[in-house]
Order: C-alpha cells, then sequence, then structure tokens
C-alpha cells in the first residue's frame, strides 16, 4: 500500500498548500498587529495606532479569501478524512484570527485615548500578558502546522496564566479607581485592554483546541478540565 | 468524540449541558436503541477466502451486514469487492474456476452448506449489475415478474399486483404504468436499471446486493438510485459496491474498505469518511493512493 503524503491530484495538493500558507500567513499578521498595537500603548505613539488600526483591512480581507479558498476546495474535491478536518478547521482557524485582528484594533483605540492623558502607571503586566497572548497563537498556529497535540494542549494550559493576570489588573485598576475618582476613566481603559487581551489568547486557545480535533478527531472543546493528554 | 473521552471517564470531564450538546447527546441515545446491535445481523461473512483457480483473490473476510442497513463495500480496482459480494448469493461459483472457503449465515443457516440449493439463496439475495440488463425481448410487465413466475406464480391478480408494488418500490410505476406492455429496453439507461431493481424486489429478497448500480449513469439517474437505496431499505437490506466513495458516504450506514484482497477496515460510514482508523483508508479515502 502507497502511503505517501502527497495527493494523487496534484492541483489538490497545491490548494491544499495554498491555504496552509494563507493561514500562518494571516497568523503572522495577526501576531504583528497585537505586539504592535501593546506597543502603541507603552510608546504611546497614537500614530502607529492608527497605521495598525487600518492594517485591519488587510486581515479581514485574508478572513474572506481564505474562507473562499475552502468553500471552494469542500466543493470542488468533497474531501474526507483528515483533509475535511484540515478544511473544517481551516475555516474555523480564520474565524478567531479575525476576531484577534479586531481586539488588536480595539488596543489601539483605547491606546489612542489613554494617550491624550497623563500616564495613570507604568505597564508592566499589559505587555507581559501581551506576550504571552502572542506565544500562544504563534505556539496554536505552529501545532496547527506540525499537527503537534502536545504543543496545542499546552497552549490550552497557558491560558490560565493570562486570565490570572487579568483578574490581577482588574483587581489593581479598581484599587485606583476606589481610591481616585479621577482615575475612573483612564482605569477603565486599561482594564478593557486587559480584557482584550485575556479573548486574544481565549481565541488561541480555541485554535488549539480545534488543532486536536484536526489531528485526532477528538473533541475537547466545552471540558471543565483539561485531559493531562490527547 | 468528544461523548467518547466524557464516557470513558466519568465526572473528570464534562460537557456543558448547552442546547448545542444536548440534543446530540439524545440522538446518540436513539441511534443506540435503535442499533442494529439489538436486532441480529441479516449476514454473517465468517473467515471468507476466495479463489480463481489456484489464485486466492480475496483474504478471510469476515463482517457482519446489518439488517435493514446499507453496507457499501469501497477499494479500488482490483481490490476483491465485486467478487466479494457475488459470493454472497453464490454467483461467484458461476465463473469458471470460481470457488469460496469460509461461512456465508443469512439469518444464522450457511448459504455454503451441504444442502442449500444455490437458487434459492439467489431468490432471497438479489442482485442488481453495473449495466442495467432487462431481458431484451420483454415488456416492462413481463420483466418485472420474470423471477417470480419462475417461482411458480400464475394467478393474473396477483401477478398484476406484484407488478405494480415491485415497480412502485423501485419508484418508476409512474413514470411507466400506461406502458407496461412497451418492450423494457426502451426505458432511458436510469429507468431501465430502476426496472433490474424491481425485478429483483419482486421475488421479495432478504438481501439485496448491487455491483456499482450507478456507474453508467448520469448524475439525476444516480441520483434517483440513490434515493431508492435510502427508502429501500426500511424493508431490504443493501450491499452495494461502489468506486464512487461520495455514494458510499451519501447512501451507506456502514463501509468496509477492501484492498489488494483484504479487509482493511470496516465501520460506521461517518466515522470512516471524517475520521478512519487505519492510516490505508485515511490514505483512500484523501485520494493519496499511487
Amino acid at each position: 500500500m502507497p502511503t505517501s503524503m502527497e495527493h494523487t491530484d496534484k492541483r489538490y495538493e497545491e490548494e491544499l498548500k495554498k491555504l496552509r500558507e494563507e493561514i500562518l500567513y494571516m497568523g503572522g499578521l495577526v501576531e504583528d498587529q497585537i505586539q504592535k498595537a501593546v506597543k502603541t500603548l507603552v510608546d504611546r505613539d497614537s500614530e502607529l495606532a492608527q497605521v495598525i488600526i487600518e492594517r485591519d483591512h488587510e486581515v479581514n480581507r485574508l478572513d474572506v479569501d481564505i474562507d473562499d479558498i475552502c468553500i471552494k476546495l469542500l466543493a470542488l474535491h468533497q474531501p474526507a478524512g483528515r483533509d475535511l478536518r484540515f478544511i473544517t478547521t481551516g475555516l474555523k482557524i480564520t474565524t478567531d484570527l479575525e476576531r484577534i485582528g479586531d481586539m488588536a484594533v480595539n488596543i489601539c483605540e483605547r491606546a489612542i485615548e489613554l494617550n491624550q492623558e497623563p500616564q495613570l502607571k507604568p505597564y508592566i503586566d499589559i505587555p507581559r500578558m501581551a506576550r504571552i497572548s502572542q506565544r500562544m497563537i504563534r505556539e496554536s498556529l505552529d501545532a496547527f502546522v506540525r499537527e503537534d497535540t502536545d504543543l496545542a494542549l499546552k497552549v490550552c494550559k497557558d491560558d490560565d496564566e493570562v486570565d490570572q493576570l487579568n483578574a490581577q489588573i482588574f483587581r489593581e485598576t479598581l484599587t485606583f479607581m476606589l481610591e481616585n475618582a479621577q482615575t475612573i476613566s483612564r482605569a477603565t481603559k486599561i482594564a478593557s485592554v486587559s480584557k482584550y487581551l485575556e479573548r486574544i489568547a481565549d481565541h488561541a486557545t480555541n485554535i488549539a483546541e480545534m488543532v486536536i480535533f484536526m489531528v485526532k478527531g477528538k473533541s475537547i472543546r466545552h471540558m471543565k478540565e483539561l485531559p493531562p493528554s490527547v | 468524540m468528544s461523548k467518547n473521552v466524557v464516557d470513558s471517564q466519568p465526572g473528570q470531564y464534562h460537557a456543558e449541558p448547552t442546547t448545542m450538546t444536548q440534543p446530540r447527546l439524545e440522538s446518540d441515545q436513539a441511534r443506540q436503541t435503535t442499533s442494529p446491535e439489538a436486532e441480529p445481523p441479516r449476514l454473517v461473512v465468517e473467515g471468507l477466502n476466495i479463489y480463481y483457480g489456484a489464485s486466492k483473490v480475496v483474504h478471510n473476510v469476515s463482517l457482519l451486514i446489518k439488517t435493514r442497513k446499507v453496507t457499501a463495500i469501497i477499494g479500488p480496482s482490483g481490490c476483491g469487492k465485486s467478487t466479494f459480494i457475488r459470493c454472497l448469493n453464490r454467483m461467484h461459483e458461476v465463473t469458471p474456476g470460481g470457488r469460496a472457503e469460509g461461512r456465508v449465515l443469512l439469518d444464522g443457516e450457511d448459504l455454503y452448506g451441504l444442502n442449500v440449493d444455490p437458487v434459492q439463496v439467489r431468490r432471497r439475495i438479489g442482485m442488481v449489475f453495473q449495466k442495467p440488463n432487462p431481458f431484451p425481448t420483454m415488456s416492462i410487465y413481463d420483466n418485472v415478474i420474470a423471477g417470480y413466475k419462475l417461482n411458480g406464480y400464475r394467478n393474473q391478480k396477483n401477478l398484476d399486483e406484484k407488478v405494480e408494488k415491485s415497480l412502485r418500490m423501485a419508484a418508476l410505476w409512474e413514470e411507466v404504468k400506461d406502458k407496461l406492455h412497451r418492450p423494457g429496453t426502451d426505458l432511458s439507461g436510469g429507468q431501465q436499471q430502476r426496472l433490474c431493481i424491481a425485478r429483483a424486489l419482486a421475488v421479495d429478497p432478504e438481501v439485496l446486493l448491487m455491483d456499482e448500480p450507478c456507474s453508467a449513469l448520469d448524475p439525476i439517474a444516480t441520483t434517483k438510485i440513490e434515493e431508492l437505496i435510502h427508502e429501500l431499505k426500511e424493508t431490504v437490506t443493501i450491499v452495494i459496491v461502489t468506486h464512487n466513495m461520495q455514494q458510499a458516504a451519501r447512501v451507506s450506514d456502514y463501509t468496509a474498505f477492501f484492498y489488494l484482497g483484504e479487509l482493511i477496515e470496516f465501520g460506521e460510514t461517518h466515522k470512516l469518511f471524517t475520521n478512519p482508523e487505519k492510516r490505508q483508508t485515511e490514505d483512500y479515502i484523501t485520494g493519496r493512493f499511487g
């Protein structure tokens, strides 16, 4: 029995390869959007924030393009087995990546607002959250490309750390607000940024969960506790 | 799939009781209560080896054909799938040099037993072939009734009823009721194939074997046969050989994948086409072959 990885249909093989590359390109772009969005906040750079907001169009375009590729593959090749799981996962991953892109825009919008007022506090935990969230996106997509379920499971586990940081920032900003009502506007914006980053990590977790489904055909979504291994 | 994880470790993992998961669990349960496991399988194949002369073409196949379900046999050309189903009604031995070893039980009775009449076996297990083959000199009416008459039935009223019932079951009655005495070969390819199905159904078989029944038909005629298969499984157990994997996925409840005369994987169709167990099956259904 021949067990080569290549399809006998070369055109189909090419289209699947293109889908993989486009998803990775979109992932890379989204990761960069987050990194730069947080930079606009830390460096108080509203000009860059505007650039990042504009660049979200490209993320949206990729979302539409990738959906088109997936629908075309489904219609013309009637995929089955791991190809079917790969394509349907691709469809869902782009939705999460597109939402992450929107979160980066939201961070930039809050950054522009915050940059118009004196800085409330030095940003320490937010860049940390951003680094973890970015890493989660990168690793979830690495797991997708390498079909690495161990890495995908690690991403799911890392989400707890981001949740904890978000809770910590929320408590901290609440303290500011309780002490001085003048800080409410800025503190709520910082809490929002933290919430956006927490949501970004959730989307990365979704991607990782879908990777596990894609590779193992086993869904670990909506479980109270993560399994120790898949 | 998630259900399996939940089932295997109760208490540890928990599917959220959302409206999304609830109906799925119910339908799983429903599937289990009506599952063919509750009913004995119609056909049991045990250690079947099939030969053409000295060469063995099918190796030690064992599987269960569930009652009133559609079982599809898929695999590349020459994998032994047609040979296999021809052994289910003892058609294979008609081929010179053709013989089979092993057991095929229909409702518990071995079809290869000593006192079994192969003609009786073929009455109980009907067959439809790749190319529609109505008897060329016979009318539509006589084509349907040919096998039935051979079984000794002659009463005209019964014959009329039988023709209508069989043609209705084959979803052909409305199209031919005004021209029953025209030659069967006047019909289109798709209609001829349904006529052959009506002919097979007229003798009330328990099992219907279909050997690539749509490969000579256009897509519309194919859809009609597929719809028919779906209706027929209410009363008849169906085994279908097909080259068209999408067709197997559409019409069958269970699928068996054959390769080089061996049964590689057998299971529920939805599982086999979304997440097969064996690498060879995965390679075949995804088109990674050769």
